[in-house]
């Protein structure tokens, strides 16, 4: 662990976190379960399971199967709903003694809006993380964040009702990540989180059949690392100034060092929490000795020090 | 629970199947039937899930105190990376987890009753209920004389064993649920526990409704995280007095249930029609194949 003064405090414009890691949503539940194994103080927030209006049955199982570097998860956003979350989960979060962003799910923008206003006024609560981007929806038309107008509805509502930070949690799988980015941000989305799970599929070819039972589901883990710095490194040159959550196959420090060269200005962990439930806090204990050696004195300093080549044919952030 | 580095005190083959002893004080000291150890299988460069292992022992006291064993059939990467390992390694081992077997206040004839490896947490069960002063029977079976899970460790620790295969190798030919009826009948057993596989927990939980028994049951379902967080290990279950239900996670609210309160058709689909007939009995058809990372 680093000895020295190096600070590892972030401020996404005002929303602070004492590290740039955090647990990200679905991976860590609301952090009670890995309370008991870690010290969740050290970490530099959690992001709560994400929670509907109401209680919500999820899919049928095998809900996972394991591919090479990763995962494929169709869970179906199971949960008690807001009532019960608040009931169950809010007094945990409120002594948590650490930083949570609330993600919050809906088939609709109405629902969106019911959940934020339960939730808006939760002790404990820092921002909210609007997952739009679940893959593992009835209708591909409830993955909001696939349509620039739709993911505006939604983030402009929530930033009616409310005065946290939104982070709308994005998708990879759009033609134009860039183009979903600044719809959001024109809605009032505080900052962005990138990216969500990939839309997968495994086939068990003995049976001819699909591993997971509902058919598809949400690739995540290191096969998907490489996606998501192209992410947040095209939406980071389109949209400076914009708080990047970067996420997306981080294991070990090297990886979060990926994102924030690339324009992040936090990183979350998600998969990796499964086997190593201690990885947010080595990670970011692995960024505060590369910022030692590196003599930088603080995660921001990254942001600015990608060295990209002089000429690009066609940078991919660039619309039109 | 805990998360411990575990060193290896052996690693050996028992008869087909796979057995781990480590050195874990902590969680055998608090350790029951029916719970289970995640343990990490970091194979070379792979990014590989943590894989579930029911507790076939877990000693507190005597030459093995502190010490805790897992048994396991190599069925995938991960169990073939964990029956590669040697005395003196060091394991990242997560437990205990779930919910274990409880114990009948009043009533002291159990009947246990075990499909293949599915046998190994009946044995440990088995010591704290003769350690109760209750009658312990026993009914094991597997597919061949190979695959019957410690017989003779089943003998000495059961007042009574029957023994079923399914080539009729050893025992009875047949299936545990060809002796459920005559053994219960025999044994006059009170209260039924059951590990083994999905299908054969079904059928005992099934027998048992019908006849008015309480049983639980150890179940296995794929899991990610094992510690409650991903709700990967979904098992329907039914709300008390039969209103509603709701998924449950294997791992923490599992992996016994009561064999009553299962959903079994919308879990394993409905086995009557010998076809998946409706979107919910495609869980059934869709089986993972890769038992591994299920508890047993």
């Amino acid at each position: 662990m680093s000895t020295t003064a190096t600070s590892l405090t972030v401020d996404l414009d005002g929303v602070l976190f004492p590290t740039p890691v955090l647990a990200a949503s679905g991976c860590f539940g609301s952090g009670k379960e890995m309370s008991e194994i870690i010290d969740v103080h050290r970490l530099g927030g959690i992001v709560t399971k994400s929670v509907t209006l109401t209680p919500t049955k999820g899919l049928a199982t095998p809900r996972m199967v394991e591919t090479d570097s990763g995962m494929l998860n169709a869970i179906g956003l199971q949960n008690p709903g807001v009532d019960e979350f608040l009931s169950k989960d809010g007094p945990f979060i409120s002594s948590a003694g650490v930083p949570v962003m609330v993600s919050v799910a809906g088939k609709s923008v109405e629902e969106f809006a019911q959940v934020t206003m339960r939730v808006r006024e939760m002790p404990g609560v820092v921002a909210l993380e609007a997952n739009i981007s679940c893959p593992n929806v009835e209708r591909r038309n409830q993955v909001f964040a696939c349509h620039p107008d739709q993911a505006n509805q939604v983030i402009a509502t929530m930033t009616r009702l409310t005065r946290l930070p939104v982070f709308a949690k994005l998708t990879a799988d759009v033609t134009n990540i860039v183009e979903v980015a600044e719809a959001c941000i024109r809605a009032g989305a505080h900052g962005l989180s990138v990216i969500n799970t990939l839309l997968g599929m495994a086939v068990d070819v003995e049976n001819f059949r699909p591993r997971l039972a509902s058919v598809t589901g949400g690739l995540s883990g290191p096969a998907i690392r490489p996606v998501a710095v192209r992410c947040v490194h095209q939406v980071s040159r389109a949209l400076p100034g914009v708080p990047i959550i970067g996420i997306g196959g981080i294991t070990e420090a090297r990886h979060a060092l990926e994102f924030l060269l690339a324009g992040a200005w936090a990183v979350q962990v998600g998969t990796a929490n499964f086997i190593n439930p201690d990885v947010a806090i080595q990670v970011a204990e692995g960024i505060a000795a590369f910022l030692d050696r590196k003599g930088l004195s603080g995660v921001a300093e990254l942001r600015e020090r990608l060295q990209l080549p002089d000429r690009v044919a066609e940078p991919a952030y660039r619309s039109g | 629970m805990i998360r411990a580095r575990c060193e290896v005190l052996s690693s050996r083959r028992s008869g087909v199947y796979w057995s781990v002893t480590l050195v874990a004080p902590d969680i055998a000291e608090q350790a029951k039937p029916g719970q289970f150890v995640q343990i990490a299988v970091p194979e070379g460069r792979k990014f590989i899930l943590r894989r579930p292992f029911s507790i076939h022992q877990a000693s507190r006291r005597g030459g093995w105190a502190g010490t805790l064993e897992v048994v396991f059939d190599v069925v995938g990467p991960g169990t073939a990376w964990l029956a590669e390992s040697k005395p003196h390694d060091v394991l990242d081992v997560i437990g205990p987890i779930g919910r274990s077997f409880q114990y009948p206040r009043e009533l002291t004839s159990c009947l246990l009753v075990g499909g293949g490896y599915g046998a190994a947490p009946l044995y440990f069960l088995a010591e704290e209920l003769r350690s109760r002063n209750k009658f312990v029977h026993m009914i094991v079976g597997a597919r061949d004389h190979e695959r019957v899970f410690k017989p003779i460790e089943g003998k000495r620790l059961a007042d009574t064993i029957a023994i079923t295969t399914e080539d009729g190798t050893m025992g009875q030919r047949g299936r545990v649920t060809d002796v459920l009826a005559s053994v219960l009948e025999k044994t006059g057993a009170e209260v039924v526990y059951a590990c083994g596989p999905n299908r054969m927990l079904r059928a005992v939980a099934d027998h048992c409704r019908e006849a008015g028994l309480p049983c639980q049951v150890a179940v296995e379902e794929m899991m990610a995280c094992g510690v409650g967080v991903c709700w990967t290990c979904a098992v329907p279950v039914i709300g008390l007095g039969g209103r509603g239900w709701w998924n449950v996670r294997a791992c923490v609210e599992g992996p016994v249930f009561n064999g009553a309160r299962v959903w079994w058709d919308r879990w394993l689909g409905d086995e009557a029609e010998g076809h998946a007939a409706s979107p919910d009995g495609f869980a059934r058809m869709l089986e993972p194949e890769r038992v591994e990372a299920r508890p047993r």
